[in-house]
Order: C-alpha cells, then structure tokens, then sequence
C-alpha cells in the first residue's frame, strides 16, 4: 500500500513541486497519473523510492514512513520496488542480460537462480534470445523493455514508472503499456505516469490527475 | 559468507575490467607508482647488504686485555692458559710491552717514545671471541675484567658502531623517503579514482537507484586502487631485481679488488611480500579517500 498524506516539497527559490498531496493505492491497483509538464508527477514518483524527500508531510510503502528513512536503509526499500524511468538508463557497456542482472547482483542472488531469473524476465517482456546483444542494437522500444525486465527481475510488488513511453512510437509505446497491465494482472501494485492517458484507457485504470503541484482529480477505476 | 565473496570477487571482476579496458593508462599508473616506489625499496635494500657486509666484517671484533705492572709472567702465563681453555675464546695473541712500544715507534711516534725514560705500555692479550654475538662480547669483558693483575678491558668496536649509527640514519632516510613517497602514491591513486569515479556516474546512478549500498558502489574501486597498487609494486620489485643484476658483477669486482667476496643480494620472499603488500595498501588508502569525498559529492 502507497500512502501519501498532505505531502508538500518545495525547491530552493520557494518553487512548489508538490502543494499538500493525499492518495492512497491499495495492493493490486493499476493507478495512471496524468497531468502537464510540471505538474508534479516526477516529483511525486520519485517520492516512493526516496530520491527525493518531502518537505513536509508523510509517504508511507506498506507502513513504513518512506520520508523519514534513514539513509542507510534507502537500497533497502529500493530493492523491494520495480522503478523504470523516462529514460532507460541502461549500462551501454554491458549487454542485455548483464543489465537486467544487475539488480540480483546488488541483492547478491546465487548466480544460477539469477540467471534463471534474468531469462524468465526476459521471456516475460519478449526478449528471450536476445541476452548477448547490446543495447545500443536495440529499438527505443527494446531498451525500454530490457529496463522494464530489470525493474521486475526482483519480483517487485510495486512497480513505478515515469513516462515509459515518452520517447517510443504508438506500436511500442502500446506494447509497454499491455505490460504493464499483464504485470498488474499478476498481482503488482502499478504507478505509471503518462501525457498519454489513453494509453491505459481500455483497462479502466483508477486516475489521478495532477496540476501545478496539487490532485485536482481522483477517478477512481 | 559465501554472499561476501561472491560481492567481492563480483567487484574484482569489474575493477579488472575497468583496468584492461584502459591498458595504456593502466601501464602508466603502474609504473609512476613502481618507479616511485622502487626508490626506498632499493635504498633498503642496499642498506641491507651493507648490514650484512658490516656483519661479516665486524663479526669478531677484539677485545684487548691490558695487564697491570705488576703482572709477572707466570701470572700472563696463567692467563695464556685459561684463554686456551675458555670456549667463547676464539683465538687470542700476547703483545708484550716491548712489542707494543715497537709497534708504536713504527707508527711515527718514534720521536717522542725517545723522550720517554722507561717504556708506560703494558703487557695485554688480544682476543677473538668465539662468536660474532653482542652479549658474549659483555660477558667476556665482565669475565676477563675479574681476573687478577687485570688492569683495563677493551671492546675495540667504536667503528662498528659508528657504521650502525649511519645504517640507523640510513635507515631513517630510507623510511622518511619511503612516508613521502608513499604520500605521493596516495595522491596518484586519489586522483585516478576521481577520474573513475567521474566515468562511473551513469552505471553509480543506475546502482543506486536499483538498490546499490554504500559498499557495493565502493567496492570495485578499493579492489582498483589495490590492484593498480599492487602493479605498481610488481613494477618496483622488478626494477629493483633489474638493477640487482646489473650492479652485481661490478660490486662483485670492486669487492674482489679489496680481497673480499661479496655479492649483492635481491629481495628475498617476504621482502618481496612486504613490498607488494604495502603497494596494494597505498592504492586502497587513495581509493579510500577519494571514495569517501568524491562519491560522497557526486551522490549526496
């Protein structure tokens, strides 16, 4: 459960980023956040794994107060979550299954189970076959799948995702979208930002809608 | 347990990668720390083999036993007896007074012995000990200054000493070299995990933000800095071996125009050991500092 209780952050300059925000998503829910540029949806998002911290108010991840995390525990909390960013931000010296090994790595997973793992992931996001390629070979679309096999490789019960379909044509941007509706229908609780709500439309997705720091709209699914 | 190794040897793994992937940078760094350190590793060595060269020459050092004037000869006889029969004596000669005044006039102080009415030299015994040992040469003197008719034993050894109060001040320059250049290895180590650290941002972002710890985004760069020290330490040890081959047949030469066999001796295991175990500790030092302030920066 992702509980935000009048969360507010304000920048150096005093430029709001978020204005007094309360949510809560429940396990299991599939929850699109929309609205424009600078609305406030990155900030928000990236409240979850404690890249950034609000200046006040609470962000709490299955009862545990996210905001007042100490540092040391942060790797922690992030290991338990899926996060794929606007960018992929793979490692462009290494190929496909060393990137989406990665997060086992970290978690020091014994290396047969790991690639075990690394190969289902990949399996599950339809790269299965490609592990030795690089990813400067690959589509827009196939980066972002391979970011997308990394941030669940973990088994994540949450999964954030700041615009994945930013920079991707509609054929691949649909694509990532009904993966992330196949990862909600599997049990993870989804957080996916868009400009696209559309998108996600079809699966009747609880919305919320930010603008210049505040929800203003909460639809429910 | 099994998870720390298998984190370290992962982090060896990367920190080995990193450094084939740059070969010339790496051959560089290796041998700006091998040069540097092969300074005070060459220094000690060489203070070493004069140690053991002062050891072989001062190894018997004399004792010289003065008789008082009354020591009549059955009393020197005496005395000749139990030096043959004491087994720390390795071997032992008498001067007589008249013989020491001889040798005291060949020395060029004729002209004033001449003005002298009777002969102020005493009878004495040189001796060997039988082992080059400091503490047998204090029980001699203690047991030799008890006998009667005994006035005065001498160590003659003031030159030994002299040469190890240099080899000590030698040794202190070696190890005062040694601290500064090993500043300086710091300083290269440092500033080479800087310039990593800055060609590492993207892969310690992308770390972080799936989970990385503190350690585990540290780790390949102490294994490194350790690495890149301990290179540099091969290097040094060969530089040294290097100029042990070619120093040795003229200091053998030069030796040989003295009388003397001496051949220079290279580092032996544990020297060897030491060195590269002390190389590896100064990159792991530079690694450990500039880990500290510059990953501290980059991801505060």
């Amino acid at each position: 459960m992702i509980v935000f209780d009048q969360v507010v952050k304000r920048y150096p300059g005093d430029y709001v980023g978020l204005g007094g925000v309360s949510f809560t998503i429940r396990h299991g829910e599939l929850v699109v956040l929309s609205g424009h540029s600078g609305a406030g949806k990155s900030t928000l998002l990236k409240m979850i794994p404690a890249i950034e911290r609000p200046t006040s108010g609470v962000v709490s991840i299955n009862g545990q107060d996210v905001s007042r995390l100490r540092a040391s525990a942060i790797p922690y909390l992030r290991r338990n979550l899926g996060l794929v960013l606007q960018e992929s931000r793979l490692l462009f010296d290494r190929n496909v299954f060393d990137n989406v090994m990665l997060p086992l790595v970290i978690t020091g997973h014994p290396p047969r189970d790991a690639a075990r793992r690394v190969a289902a992931a990949l399996e599950r996001v339809g790269l299965a076959g490609r592990e030795r390629e690089m990813p400067a070979g690959l589509s827009g679309g196939e980066q972002q799948r391979v970011a997308i096999a990394r941030a669940i490789v973990n088994r994540p019960s949450i999964l954030i995702a700041d615009e994945p379909t930013a920079h991707l044509d509609a054929a691949y941007a649909r694509e990532i979208a009904a993966l992330f509706k196949s990862f909600n229908e599997a049990g993870v609780t989804i957080l996916v930002s868009t400009h696209d709500e559309r998108l996600f439309m079809e699966w009747r997705p609880r919305r919320l809608v930010l603008g210049k720091g505040m929800l203003i709209r909460d639809l429910a699914a | 347990m099994k998870n720390w190794l298998y984190l370290h040897s992962h982090a060896l793994g990367i920190a080995v990668r990193r450094l084939l992937r740059q070969p010339v940078g790496t051959l560089l760094s290796a041998l700006v720390v091998g040069i540097a350190l092969s300074l005070p590793a060459a220094g000690y060595l060489l203070l070493d083999n004069v140690a053991s060269l002062a050891r072989g020459v001062s190894g018997s050092p004399e004792i010289s036993i003065f008789l008082s004037a009354e020591a009549t000869r059955a009393d020197i006889a005496e005395m000749e007896k139990r030096l043959a029969a004491d087994g720390d004596v390795g071997s032992y000669v008498f001067v007589s007074r008249d013989e020491a005044m001889r040798r005291l006039e060949r020395s060029g102080l004729g002209d004033v012995l001449a003005g002298l009415r009777t002969n102020p030299l005493p009878d004495a015994f040189v001796v060997t000990p039988a082992e080059a040992d400091p503490a047998l040469y204090q029980t001699l003197l203690a047991r030799f200054g008890e006998w009667a008719r005994v006035e005065h034993v001498q160590l003659d050894s003031a030159w030994v000493e002299r040469l190890h109060a240099l080899l000590e001040l030698g040794k202190s320059a070696v190890l005062l070299l040694a601290l500064l250049l090993g500043v300086a290895l710091v300083i290269v180590t440092f500033n080479t995990i800087r310039l990593q650290i800055l060609t590492q941002r993207h892969e310690i972002e992308v770390s972080r933000l799936l989970g990385a710890t503190d350690p585990f985004i540290r780790r390949p760069f102490y294994w490194f800095g350790s690495l890149q020290g301990l290179l540099g330490g091969v290097v040094a040890l060969g530089t040294v071996w290097l100029a042990v081959w070619a120093l040795a047949a003229p200091v053998e030469g030069l030796a040989a125009t003295y009388g003397a066999v001496f051949s220079l001796a290279g580092p032996g295991p544990l020297e060897s050991a030491a060195l590269l175990a002390f190389a590896a500790l100064l990159g792991w030092c530079g690694s450990e500092l500039s880990v500290r302030r510059h990953l501290r920066e980059k991801l505060s």
